[in-house]
């Protein structure tokens, strides 16, 4: 099995919002894959569905290989879930519910052989892992759960699914509350999960974060799928902006294909270009002979707003709207 | 100490700034929750005088109860004692010390609901940091509790106005004293507690222990004058003695005791930090045992099984131990007699009167049930439910886990209460625990709508509330309203045979049964079907 989890078509509406309109989503086993989107564009529905907590209306759904509404007990047997908000009881400790969880995982079953997972207990969480883990992001585990800080309680989740025994993890913007140093456990441990050769869906709004430590990124919007691919991909569709200075006055670079904001003024040329296009208007400033050049590669920011923005789609590119076009 | 200090010490000169809007703030938040209060506090005083018109229509029937009162303990501790045999006294007398304690319930109530909840939820920080001065938010609950009990009093004094002037001012002002009293327990227990849920047990456990003393005085002393009802706010109520030559210097003690603990109180909040307490929270275990759904349901649950369990047995022992007592008085009232025996059956007048009262625990414990199975939803819309369901865990497994305890609550709340009745009552244990099992088939079919509601229409599901309350409507006051047949056969609990002294007949024991079953399975098909809220 290749694929962690495959999602084609997916579609679920509440009453007349239509939350997914068609989302697709691929995560290779072993990889870490970023899910990315703006505020309301469905990504915690998504992972709902993932989880076997909602149904969906239309469309395929797996997950490890199952459909994760009808097997949602086995499915959720490898999986560990973080989420964006974390609520804990008021009156159970944090060590209590961290333990909870991972027993639940194991859903009762007594033992569980595991190949190639050498000194892991079956029957609950790896006992050394978890105080290990408690200790990296210096949790006290002995507090009630009405005590913790927002970030505390997001500690108590991100624990418990670390030191799970699973193979898959979905990871709603587990990362809101904690603090820069937390944020940088938290990347350690995902880059941990990847070298054990686990797959991380991790959902996210940081995008160093994301530049990090994802293989390959989701991005959606409104409920569809607008991107998807590794970062160097997506940065190959977007676009770069270049400046020069020219020899002479240059003449049909606005006919150019690909060529956006052209400002010119005099010999000075102000242009931005589809990174795939870089080549032709290279080509045709070499005609009007090149004095300076600069060429800055879109920024991670640029190409994040690109896709959240609204409205800021299809005409230019129209070759990705086909891709999910209604 | 200088004037710095002083200044400092009392938080600032505008300790009190900002007062206003938040009493403003309070009462707004408060719109439906104190009118109901107030509402249903009222209307159980007001409703009195007809009602004891009815069944002691006489002088000569109500001068026959003072003497019967005079001699019976048990009852007396029950209630209390008779002053007088005006209408207007036996009012007071007759709901003087559960008006009272439901002053209190409510008092403590919007006390907490506006301090330490506040406090708790990380809300009063936030308004804190407004101009809002150091002493406003505690100064703000006690005044919207004082203005809650202010206007219960005013009520209850104009409508028992026919029963005499000063009696009625007395009793309104006794009543709302009560309230006031139990507003600055809470206030001080607000002080003491991290967490507002036990700032309302400590005060709670406060009022049970006034309403313990009272009734161990009056058993007692048949005049109210031991030392133990002059230890307890419920006592002064009675002592105040209403339409019975009113002692107005009784209202004093009222007064003093406000003050000082709201004194204590202010002292206290001023020697802390915002959030903070005097009895902070222990830290629990590192490392836990829980492992499964079912367990962690109890964990959740027990506390609550527990002290219905408790109350539900104490209930049993009090109730068992008047039977005896309350059956001679009930004997030469008819329309007392008839009333029981529509409710209870038409054997002896004990056993009509044992499972009149029987009844009425089983309709208490449909409440338990709701309760139980509604916790379901607050797991599910509190986004707790989430987690554990993203474990392997089915969501039936879940379910079971909480339903199991509800279900099986209610038979082991329904076992004690019999055991309690059979200590009270000092025979008849097999009779009486058979008689409260009896209950189960209607209780588990009131759990079994909460849970088919909750499975099918989870937005809805806390109409089960509703669905208790109308039954327990119908059980309290359907027969003495002589309500017709139909309206009463709508509730399950009209179908049950009354035990103990009644025949058995099946067919309506299993089908209800049968009908809770049900409605489970049903609501379970439903929770497996339906998406998960969040």
């Amino acid at each position: 099995m290749t694929k962690a989890i495959t999602v084609a078509g997916l579609h679920k509406s509440f009453g007349r919002t239509h939350a997914l309109d068609g989302l697709d989503l691929d995560v290779e086993s072993g990889e870490v894959h970023g899910f990315l989107g703006p505020n309301g564009a469905g990504k915690s529905t998504a992972i709902r569905v993932l989880l076997g907590l909602l149904r969906a209306d239309a469309g395929a759904v797996r997950v490890l290989g199952r459909d994760p509404w009808r097997d949602a007990v086995e499915v959720h047997r490898r999986i560990a879930y973080v989420p964006g908000d974390v609520t804990l009881w008021r009156n159970l400790s944090g060590g209590e519910v961290i333990d909870l969880f991972g027993r639940l995982h194991q859903g009762g079953r007594a033992k569980r052989v595991r190949q190639g997972g050498g000194g892991r207990r079956a029957g609950g969480l790896d006992p050394r892992r978890r105080d290990e883990l408690v200790e990296r992001f210096e949790l006290d585990p002995t507090k009630k759960g009405r005590t913790y800080s927002k970030g505390n309680r997001q500690k108590v989740a991100l624990v418990a699914a670390f030191a799970s025994d699973v193979d898959l993890l979905i990871l709603d913007e587990p990362t809101s509350g904690l603090d820069p140093l937390m944020e940088e456990v938290f990347r350690r441990c995902v880059e941990e999960e990847r070298a054990r050769g686990r797959t991380v869906l991790l959902s996210s709004h940081i995008l160093s974060e994301v530049e990090r430590l994802c293989d390959r990124v989701s991005i959606i919007r409104k409920g569809r799928t607008v991107e998807s691919g590794s970062l160097a991909e997506l940065r190959h569709l977007t676009r770069t902006s270049v400046t020069a200075e020219l020899a002479r006055v240059p003449v049909g670079l606005a006919d150019l294909p690909g060529v956006h904001d052209l400002d010119v003024q005099g010999r000075r040329v102000r242009l931005q270009v589809d990174t795939d296009r870089l080549d032709g208007l290279l080509r045709a400033l070499g005609e009007s002979g090149v004095r300076t050049l600069t060429s800055t590669p879109p920024t991670l920011e640029e190409l994040f707003l690109r896709h959240y923005a609204q409205g800021a789609d299809d005409t230019d590119q129209a070759d990705d709207a086909d891709g999910v076009a209604v | 100490m200088s004037a710095a200090a002083l200044s400092v010490r009392a938080g600032g000169a505008r300790s009190f700034a900002g007062t206003g809007t938040l009493v403003r703030f309070a009462v707004r938040r408060d719109r439906v929750m104190i009118p109901v209060w107030i509402a249903v506090i009222a209307l159980m005083v007001l409703s009195m005088p007809n009602s004891l018109q009815s069944v002691y229509g006489t002088p000569a029937a109500r001068a026959e109860l003072m003497r019967q009162m005079a001699a019976n303990t048990s009852l007396r501790a029950m209630v209390g004692p008779v002053f007088a045999d005006s209408l207007g006294a036996l009012t007071a007398w007759r709901v003087g010390v559960y008006a009272g304690a439901l002053a209190a319930v409510m008092s403590l109530l919007v006390v907490l609901r506006h301090t330490r909840d506040e406090e708790e939820s990380g809300r009063q920080e936030m308004v804190s940091s407004g101009m809002v001065g150091r002493r406003a938010p505690l100064t703000a609950a006690l005044v919207t509790a004082a203005g809650a009990n202010a206007v219960l009093a005013v009520l209850v004094a104009a409508g028992l106005s026919a029963q005499g002037g000063a009696g009625a001012v007395a009793f309104g002002l006794g009543v709302g004293g009560v309230g006031l009293v139990f507003a600055t327990v809470a206030a001080i227990m607000a002080q003491l507690t991290e967490s507002a849920r036990l700032a309302r047990g400590l005060t709670s456990a406060v009022l049970g222990a006034a309403f313990v003393l009272r009734a161990a005085g009056d058993s007692a002393s048949s005049d109210g004058s031991s030392v133990l009802t002059w230890l307890s706010p419920l006592g002064w109520l009675e002592d105040l003695r209403p339409f019975a030559g009113e002692r107005w210097w009784v209202l004093a003690l009222f007064a003093g005791a406000a003050v000082v603990q709201g004194a204590v109180a202010y002292e206290l909040a001023g020697r802390r930090d915002v959030g903070m307490s005097f009895l902070p929270t222990r830290p629990g275990p590192a490392a836990g045992r829980l492992g499964t759904a079912g367990a962690l349901a109890w964990r959740l649950q027990r506390g609550s099984v527990l002290g219905w369990g408790l109350g539900f047995f104490v209930a049993g022992v009090v109730y068992g131990g008047v039977v005896t007592g309350a059956t001679d008085m009930v004997r030469d009232s008819d329309q007392a007699r008839e009333i029981f025996q529509r409710m209870g059956g038409q054997s002896g007048l004990t056993d009509a009167l044992l499972a009149a009262l029987i009844n009425m625990l089983g309709l208490v414990a449909a409440l338990y049930i709701v309760q139980s199975v509604l916790r379901l939803n607050g797991e599910e819309s509190s986004g707790r439910a989430e987690p554990v369901l993203a474990g392997a865990v089915g969501r039936l497994r879940w379910a079971a886990g909480h339903l199991v305890i509800a279900f099986g609550g209610a038979a082991l709340l329904m076992l004690l209460t019999g055991l309690g009745f059979a200590a009270g009552y000092g025979k008849d244990t097999g009779p009486l625990v058979a008689a409260c099992l009896a209950q189960l088939p209607a209780i588990w079919v009131i759990g079994g709508i909460a849970v088919l509601l909750y499975g099918v229409l989870p937005r809805g599901a806390t109409a089960a509330w509703g669905v208790a309350g109308a039954v327990l409507l119908l059980g309290w006051v359907g027969p003495a309203l002589k309500a017709p047949r139909s309206l009463l056969d709508l509730s399950p609990f009209t179908h049950l045979p009354k035990l103990p002294g009644g025949t058995v007949h099946w067919p309506p024991m299993l089908l209800l049964t049968g009908l809770a079953v049900l409605f489970v399975g049903v609501g379970l098909a439903g929770l497996r079907r339906r998406d998960v809220a969040g």
